[in-house]
């Protein structure tokens, strides 16, 4: 469905200078597959989104969405772009606009995509949207402002996921979220995938989401994917040596697995 | 021995563990806020203590109330209003005035922020900053800036003698935590508060800096009150660990303890919504809705919305202290009286 093929991007890093910031990405995302991209901060993450998204034109490579170049389509082909490709940031405050009300809010793509010509329709739409995220018709007059921040998040999901796009791409949607409200979003979104067959983007520093939610991982270092396979080859049996070095520092909520490491780590020089 | 040994007996009542020397004794504090229509309690009759040499993690959600705890214990907030007692090295801390508070923060106590940038001077080199506070004792400059230097060794600075004329701007991540830590360290504090030190770095940076917090803890038998909402990091790192929801600690227990026999169905629900990077697991516990605000805490035990084991009695009485056989100290209606 998407497929990144050999991109590579460099910026202008000053004095004429280039800093080579993705090098040779290849990845795709099939449909109702679900793909995890954990990385250390500025390994390139959000720039190959960005990529992806046809927001930052690649040096070399291609980027196409069901076999059409992402960045020279057609307006058709962008419009359903628009529609079959959905995304959720990690702020969610900052993607929802403060003066709309959540009922504006997530039936917008409805009316955009002319998906439900009727009020009245979307209406009903948008409520068993809501219902699917855990929350009630008393939330349609409300402003995002009046929620939590995973209220929000399942909000911004509601609003991408309704008008059911074939992928969702999301930067680390569930970073700024507390434990308890992070699992929530979590396992929405894996029930949006189980019961909607939804294609997932998932970018993310943090492995142990990852390693819960996506079924396929690829591992980046700076720009570059040192690792790729499914969730049990990365996680359980890591070939690479940054895979191996992450994976040892990702802390486990067990001080037996704490304490081993640490004492692990004091024999080696 | 200590708590391994104690696990593998089963179950040993909490007076007969060996406790450290008692360095800090919190009773009863209460934080309070005036906002404009009203008094907000922010942290609710909390108390706890930390042995000399002991790691203990205060572990909790967002706006639990962890930063406006040590905050207090530092007195660095004068918009709250603090109520109860903080005893420190046999002082009480809430009765000195401001000069006398400020002369113990330098030396007994030393804290590091979650944002190392917020507590640099971007305009100072490493080397003054963090002589700052050894200057301001009335060091001689000469030798604070050898002690400075025997610090950023100590944290494994690389290249220390060289770093120290350099400023903030030329560090990492990383090495700026380090540099923060140095400041608050630099004075040979018997306690170092330390509020979510590493949650802005990568987990490798991250790891390097518990590991060197850890080692000079116990050379130095330093006190660490860790401060995160991570329970991975406390796990690795702390020897006791208390749960903070919504401004009161609901159980407290030796880490090992702790972990393999939470109590609270709070610690319980938090346990379980951690997703692990060590094993698969076919879906998460989620505990429903979301932490409330102080202003608008729930009546009762304050988790009794969210509790999938409240009872009538949770709606209406706040739960007491209670310890369970398995030392736990523990605020909830399913332990104690009975
Ligand atoms: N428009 C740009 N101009 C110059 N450099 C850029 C630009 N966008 C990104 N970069 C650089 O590219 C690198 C990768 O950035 P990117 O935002 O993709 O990282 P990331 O993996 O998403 O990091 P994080 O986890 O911090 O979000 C960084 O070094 C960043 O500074
Ligand atoms: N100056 C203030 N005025 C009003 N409320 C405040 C003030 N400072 C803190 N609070 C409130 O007190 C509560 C506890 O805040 P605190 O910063 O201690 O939380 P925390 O546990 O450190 O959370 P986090 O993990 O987000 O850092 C929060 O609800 C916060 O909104
Ligand atoms: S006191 Fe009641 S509501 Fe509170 S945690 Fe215990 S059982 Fe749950
Ligand atoms: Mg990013
Ligand atoms: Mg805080």
């Amino acid at each position: 469905m998407l497929q990144i093929d050999h991109i590579s991007k460099s910026f202008p890093a000053g004095r004429g200078q280039h800093t080579m910031v993705l090098d040779d990405i290849v990845l795709n995302v099939d449909e109702g597959q679900s793909v995890g991209l954990v990385g250390e901060s500025g390994s390139g993450k959000s720039t190959i989104i960005r990529c992806a998204l046809g927001l930052t034109r690649p040096d070399s490579g291609r980027v196409s969405y069901s076999g059409i170049d992402v960045h020279r389509s057609s307006r058709f082909d962008t419009l359903r772009f628009r529609r079959d490709v959905q995304l959720v940031f990690q702020d969610p405050y900052a993607s929802l606009n403060p003066r709309m009300t959540v009922e504006e809010l997530v039936s917008e793509g409805l009316l955009v995509h002319k998906l439900e010509t009727t009020a009245a329709g979307r209406r009903a739409r948008v409520v068993e949207m809501l219902a699917m995220v855990g929350l009630g018709e008393e939330a349609l007059t409300r402003y995002p402002r009046s929620f939590s921040g995973g209220q929000r998040q399942r909000i911004a999901i509601a609003r991408a996921v309704v008008i059911r796009p074939k992928l969702l791409i999301c930067d680390e949607p569930v970073s700024a979220l507390d434990v308890s409200v992070q699992a929530q979003v979590i396992n929405l979104l894996q029930d949006m995938q189980k019961q909607l067959g939804l294609g997932i983007l998932f970018v993310a520093h943090d492995l142990a989401v990852v390693r819960h939610l996506c079924t396929t991982v690829a591992v980046l270092e700076r720009g570059r994917i040192v690792e790729h396979g499914t969730r049990e080859q990365v996680f359980d049996t890591p070939q690479h040596a940054y895979t191996q070095a992450l994976l040892k520092a990702v802390p486990i909520p067990d001080p037996a697995v704490g304490r081993a490491r640490r004492a692990e780590r004091q024999l080696a020089p | 021995m200590g708590v391994d040994t104690i696990l593998t007996d089963g179950i040993v009542p909490a007076q007969v563990r060996r406790r450290p020397e008692s360095l800090l004794q919190v009773d009863q504090l209460s934080i309070d806020i005036a906002t404009r229509d009203a008094n907000v309690r922010l942290v609710d009759n909390v108390s706890f203590g930390i042995g000399r040499g002991e790691r203990v993690a205060l572990v909790g959600e967002s706006g639990s109330g962890k930063s406006v705890t040590a905050q207090a214990l530092m007195r660095l907030n004068s918009r709250v209003k603090l109520s109860g007692r903080v005893q420190f090295d046999g002082t009480d801390l809430l009765s000195l005035s401001p000069r006398q508070m400020t002369a113990m923060r330098g030396q007994r106590m030393g804290m590091v922020f979650q944002d190392p940038m917020s507590s640099l001077d971007p305009l100072m080199t490493i080397g003054d900053q963090v002589a700052e506070t050894l200057r301001i004792r009335g060091v001689s400059k000469r030798e604070a800036r050898q002690r400075a230097l025997d610090v950023l060794d100590e944290l494994k600075v690389e290249r220390a003698a060289e770093r120290l004329d350099s400023f903030p701007h030329e560090f990492s991540g990383g090495m700026r935590q380090r540099v923060v830590l140095a400041m608050a360290l630099v004075g040979e504090p018997h306690l170092l508060i330390a509020d979510e030190p590493t949650t802005a770095l990568d987990v490798r940076v991250q790891e390097r800096v518990l590991d060197l917090l850890d080692e000079i803890s116990r050379r130095r038998s330093l006190a660490v009150l860790l401060i995160t909402h991570d329970l991975g990091i406390v796990a690795g790192f702390a020897d006791r660990v208390m749960v903070m929801y919504s401004g009161r600690i609901v159980e407290e227990n030796e880490a090992t303890l702790l972990f393999a026999e939470p109590q609270h169905p709070y610690t319980r629900g938090l346990l379980e919504a951690v997703p692990r990077a060590d094993i698969t697991v076919d879906r998460l516990r989620s505990i429903s809705g979301a932490p409330p605000a102080p202003a608008a805490r729930p009546s009762g035990c304050t988790f009794h919305p969210r509790c999938d084991h409240a009872m009538a009695v949770c709606t209406s009485v706040e739960p007491g202290e209670t310890i369970t056989p398995l030392g736990a100290r523990v605020r909830c209606h399913l332990y104690g009286e009975g």
